[in-house]
């Protein structure tokens, strides 16, 4: 936040929504290969190296014998996640692949989106802080603390499951078979249809890719973006703004635990979901 | 909304974090996981073991002491019957024994008698003879009649 002048409302929203990137500055173009979001790259890896660490732990200590709380709970999950896979994805060895990376999908994601519980600027603050005593200028000191609400890591975790898909695809048909798949599949066999049916497939890939990508990213950047409108609520230091930013914040963020689990496990499954038709011949 | 490498840096991190758990977390879990599964069903395999195990000894310990009421039975009665038998021949010996004695003292008593008449049968005699002494002392000669005493005597 500013110290030399008052932010308007849309300064304030702006300056949240803007990333910590290699460029310094809010991007300008849609696409620009030459910049990487420093905050979401740095959240995403600590909460990925969190989430691994827990699971290492539990698998590092786990006994055939009386297992502990902990060591029940990572249980239930990896269960639950094979239970999943098992029903979904039909090839033993595929599973032994695509199982984990689902686990570690869901609990990545569980942790990212969780980001959004916290208060929407104590990490802004605090990175505020550390830069401006580093001699940077406080306007610049952005940060966006929940990676899940960049579309970068969204769409990169898609594209990474669709390279899974286009992997099997051609693992379990062979170059030949998903070929002929692409060109025969899903109207007929007739050449006529083969554009048609290449065309489908492709816009298929794109769909599949783009939704599972913008879903999780919209939800999440819908959450933080109310979050933020709910913290200008108790910014306007009037009585009524502090009651209704208790009350209101309470009610999103609680609705908001649900939000976050139910996103993570809509990923996980889509993602098992996606690879298990990859094993499909049409 | 924008893109950026971003989306290949997370692509990375993915790769890696998938990698880190398919190498480090699935296996040991799923393998505890199986590991106690077959624990399970060994355990529940032992006690429907030890059920079976249990029930098949009740039925042989019942016959067991079946059996040995049975011949405890057997022996009982063999005893009763030894017993019975024991007591028959210690009745009859008894007995015996009583009939014995009675004959001993019937024989006895009947000598002892015999010996009374005779003695009694000699006193008599005596006394006849000194009776009929004093009597034929006035009249008869002992000594002629001696013979006739000595018949006399003879069929008291």
């Amino acid at each position: 936040m500013a110290t030399e002048h008052t932010q308007t409302a849309s300064e304030y929203v702006v300056h949240h929504l803007t990333h910590l990137n290699t460029s310094g500055e809010r991007q300008q173009v849609v696409v620009d290969w030459g910049i990487i979001n420093l905050d979401s790259m740095f959240w995403s890896i600590v909460l990925g190296a969190l989430a691994v660490f827990l699971l290492w732990r539990a698998a590092s200590k786990a006994t055939a014998g009386v297992p502990g709380r902990f060591q029940c709970a990572v249980e239930m999950l990896v269960e639950m996640v094979a239970d999943q896979a098992k029903g979904i994805v039909h090839s033993e060895e595929s599973r032994r692949l695509v199982a984990p990376l689902a686990l570690t999908v869901f609990v990545w994601i569980f942790f990212m989106n969780a980001m959004d519980l916290l208060p929407v600027d104590l990490l802004p603050v605090i990175w505020e802080n550390i830069y401006s005593a580093a001699g940077g200028d406080p306007h610049h000191a952005y940060q966006r603390v929940v990676p899940t609400a960049d579309l970068n890591i969204t769409l990169g975790m898609a594209i990474a499951v669709l390279l899974l898909c286009l992997f099997y695809n051609v693992k379990i048909k062979g170059v030949q078979g998903w070929m002929h798949e692409l060109f025969n599949a899903p109207f007929g066999s007739h050449p006529l249809l083969w554009p048609v049916n290449f065309a489908m497939q492709m816009v298929e890939f794109l769909a599949k890719t783009v939704s599972l990508g913008m879903r999780l990213f919209g939800n999440m950047y819908a959450g933080e973006l109310i979050f933020i409108l709910i913290a200008m609520l108790g910014g306007t230091a009037t009585m009524l703004g502090f009651v209704g930013h208790v009350i209101a914040g309470s009610v999103w963020a609680i609705f908001h635990i649900l939000i976050i689990t139910l996103q993570a496990f809509i990923f996980m499954m889509l993602t098992l979901v996606y690879i298990g038709q990859a094993h499909d011949s049409h | 909304m924008n893109l950026n490498a971003t989306l290949v840096g997370q692509i990375a991190v993915f790769a890696v974090l998938a990698w880190f758990t398919m190498k480090f977390v699935w296996p040991p879990i799923t393998r505890a996981l199986d590991e106690r599964a077959q624990k399970i069903q060994e355990g529940l395999a032992a006690a429907d073991k030890a059920k079976a195990d249990l029930s098949l000894a009740e039925k042989r310990a019942m016959d067991e002491l079946r059996q040995a009421r049975e011949s405890a039975g057997d022996m009982r009665s063999a005893a009763e019957r030894q017993a019975t038998g024991l007591l028959d021949e210690a009745r009859a010996e008894a007995a015996r024994i009583v009939a014995a004695a009675r004959e001993a003292a019937e024989k006895e008593a009947g000598v002892a008698m015999q010996h009374a008449k005779d003695s009694l049968r000699e006193q008599v005699a005596v006394l006849a003879v000194v009776g009929a002494e004093k009597i034929l002392r006035r009249e008869i000669n002992a000594d002629n009649h001696k013979e006739l005493l000595a018949n006399l005597k003879q069929e008291l």
